[in-house]
């Protein structure tokens, strides 16, 4: 740049041929200069500042743009955690003792409709209602020209059924993924599993939920995503499970029986092996509650949970399992058992007469009313309830199934003296089949009250839960083996298992008032083997008639032994049971090879 | 010198911004490989689920007696009975020397 001289000579000459001072022009060159350079400095400082406030406003705006963006997106799951997660289904699945499943998980699709979206509702109806039975092809094609905007038209669809909707081609209809529980093994173990519906519903997704049995039970368990979808393993067997509704409706059938029930426990532990009440259903369609008739009658009902029945003469062994167990009496004591025992109005009888008197042991196996009510009017009420609250008889059974949970024993209102005697042979308490297997469990395990549970590995008693003695329980579990040997049970007897147990039958209550004349209840509670019992099998079959004979025979001993027997027969080698060698082995041609 | 650091500078530069750009893009490749796994296992998953469910299926109790029922002439296939387990006192001992028992049997034969 060219530098402008304080002093321009131009200038100076003319001022001084004006006659000025020259230095005037100076001064006025270095003003001029001045204010030059600050103009100059302010432009650079200006400039510093409006750099300064673009930086700070960009930072600003970064950072409330990231904010923005952060409000604005969408939360995600860190990738690395996400690619871990081993749940496939909305529900675990539940399996038996041995692993194999008794339900599962299905994906399927349900079929909904967006009518405002449908080309073509004449056709689509009827296609529609071709491919499904059980639709209707006008009423469909009248929501199909409403103004709704959604319609549920199938919960689930098989396959076939969705490709055969898919090839209708109509863009109004569409499919959801829905999940739905299935029951690989139908009926079997139907009211231990009792069914599932759907809860809450979406377009993409249903809510499973349990509706009865251990699927209501265990609800939270089955759906709660923190068990990472492990299997609920029940204690319940499949194939003996199976065996048992097999033998059981094929002697329902045989005794004429309109009900039957069976429950089969593991003595030591409580563990349900079995638990079968007949008639069933399918929980894969389970059918709506009745709305009319007798509850007790529908295949929903489970009487083996739900069934309260008086349970005859089963109830005996609690008498004497008390008189023996309080030192009250021997298995030797000798009962007076002259009949008829008249109290008040009333008076008891036996099914025959025994004679005058019989040992303890031998009323238990003739089964003699008279014998058992004199026991118990001897120990007397308080003690007679103490030991039946003991085992369980004044409170619901605590297994996991709802419908036990809801079922409590009917009990006399009033416990008056007679209450005692028609209780010491069954008759005046109505109890569930699962109480009197966990009751006998009970006292012939070595006397230990177990507590009935349908979960594999659950805890075994320990001796804080004794209500028997040892010793009793050993004199127990002989008198049982005798009813069997030479007693009413006698065609119980299964070679090489060892067979006790107890026989009952009690008329049925009508449903006005008094008891039917040939209406039974016949129970058979079992335990094999008698010598060191593992199992308990409780047998009850509903109205049972065996018509070989000359007249109907209708007691236990005629109807529910044969088919506890047949039970245990069949399912004994299922659980690996070896049965007790019956004979000395022979020599047979193949060992005389041996001493050539 | 300092032409040297700028060109030295430049060079470290893009050397960085490339291997940034490639990790990045590998990243970005492996995330997607990844969730391409994550939902073939979860199909696998679910047709193992299937599977599963069908084999149980096949498997019942029911239908397992029907075919040993339709297929007895072949196979005599019974339910597991009490008798079917053996002692094994009843099985006989193997012979000491099998050569001399046969030879024995043999020579009687003759």
């Amino acid at each position: 740049m060219i530098r402008r001289p304080l002093r321009p000579l131009a200038r100076v000459l003319d001022a001084r041929a004006q006659g000025y001072n020259p230095d005037t022009v100076e001064a006025e060159e270095r003003a001029h200069r001045m204010r030059q350079r600050h103009k100059a400095e302010r432009q650079r400082s200006e400039t510093r500042l409006l750099l300064l406030g673009a930086t700070f406003l960009l930072a600003f705006f970064t950072v409330g743009a990231r904010m923005a963006l952060l409000a604005a997106s969408e939360p995600e799951e860190p990738r690395a955690v996400a690619s871990s997660a081993a749940i496939t289904a909305g529900r675990a699945d539940i399996v038996d003792r041995n692993g194999t499943i008794l339900a599962t998980n299905l994906v399927t699709h349900s079929l909904y409709a967006q009518p405002h979206h449908i080309v073509d509702p004449q056709t689509a109806a009827i296609g529609l209602a071709n491919i499904f039975g059980d639709l209707d092809a006008d009423e469909l094609h009248r929501q199909f020209t409403s103004d709704r905007k959604f319609l549920w038209i199938k919960r689930t669809l098989s396959p076939e059924q969705r490709q055969a909707v898919h090839d209708l081609g109509e863009p109004g209809l569409m499919f959801g993924p829905r999940e739905v529980r299935l029951y690989p093994n139908g009926s079997i173990a139907a009211h231990v599993l009792g069914g599932s519906g759907f809860g809450r519903e979406g377009v993409h997704a249903a809510e499973l939920k349990g509706t009865a049995g251990v699927e209501k039970a265990f609800d939270a368990f089955l759906s709660d995503p923190a068990q990472g979808g492990a299997p609920l393993e029940l204690s319940i067997d499949l194939s003996v499970q199976a065996a048992v509704e097999r033998v059981l409706a094929g002697g329902m059938t045989l005794m004429n029986a309109k009900g039957a029930s069976a429950v089969l426990m593991e003595a030591r532990t409580g563990q349900i092996i079995a638990l079968a009440s007949l008639p069933d259903f399918d929980p894969n369609h389970r059918p709506k509650p009745p709305i009319s008739g007798d509850p007790g009658e529908s295949p929903l009902f489970n009487r083996a949970a739900q069934g309260r029945y008086e349970l005859g003469s089963t109830f005996k062994l609690f008498t004497v399992a008390q008189a023996l167990d309080s030192g009250q009496a021997t298995p030797g004591t000798v009962i007076d058992t002259q009949g008829p025992m008249k109290w008040g109005r009333y008076t008891i009888r036996d099914f025959h007469d025994y004679g005058p008197r019989l040992s303890v042991e031998d009323v238990l196996v003739k089964s003699s009313n008279i014998g058992t009510a004199r026991l118990a009017v001897a120990a007397g009420t308080p003690r007679q309830q103490a030991f039946l609250k003991g085992l369980g008889f004044f409170e619901p059974v605590p297994v996991q199934l709802p419908e036990a949970g809801r079922t409590r024993p009917l009990l006399p209102k009033q416990w008056s003296e007679l209450s005692t005697m028609t209780i010491s042979y069954g008759h005046g308490i109505a109890a569930t089949p699962l109480h009197l297997a966990t009751a006998y469990a009970s006292l012939v395990n070595g006397g230990l009250r177990v507590q009935p549970t349908l979960l594999k590995d659950a805890p075994s008693p320990t001796e804080a839960d004794r209500i028997v003695s040892e010793r009793t329980s050993a004199e127990l579990r002989h008198m049982l083996r005798q009813v069997v040997v030479r007693g009413t049970a006698s065609l119980g007897r299964v070679p090489g298992y060892q067979v006790g147990g107890k026989t009952g039958t009690a008329d049925k209550p009508k449903a006005t008032g008094g008891y039917h004349k040939d209406k039974v209840i016949a129970t058979f509670a079992s335990v094999f083997p008698a010598s060191n019992p593992e199992y308990v099998l409780v047998v009850t079959l509903d109205e049972p008639e065996e018509r070989t004979g000359t007249k109907p025979r209708r007691t236990a001993g005629w109807t529910s032994v044969p088919v506890a027997a047949e039970i245990i027969r069949r399912i004994a080698p299922l659980m690996n049971m070896r049965p007790l060698p019956k004979e000395a082995p022979t020599n047979r041609s193949g060992a005389t090879l041996t001493s050539n | 010198m300092k032409t040297l650091f700028y060109i030295l500078g430049g060079a470290v530069l893009v050397v960085f911004a490339t291997w940034a750009y490639r990790v990045n893009y590998e990243t970005q490749d492996a995330v997607g490989r990844v969730n391409d796994l994550t939902r073939q296992i979860a199909r696998e998953r679910e047709a193992i689920g299937v599977l599963r469910a069908e084999w149980a299926y096949l498997n019942r109790p029911d239908r397992l007696r029907e075919l040993a029922e339709l297929y007895f002439p072949d196979l005599q296939l019974m339910p597991l009975s009490p008798e079917h387990f053996g002692e094994p006192v009843t099985v006989a001992y193997p012979i000491e020397d099998l050569a001399d028992a046969i030879e024995a049997n043999m020579e009687l034969s003759e």
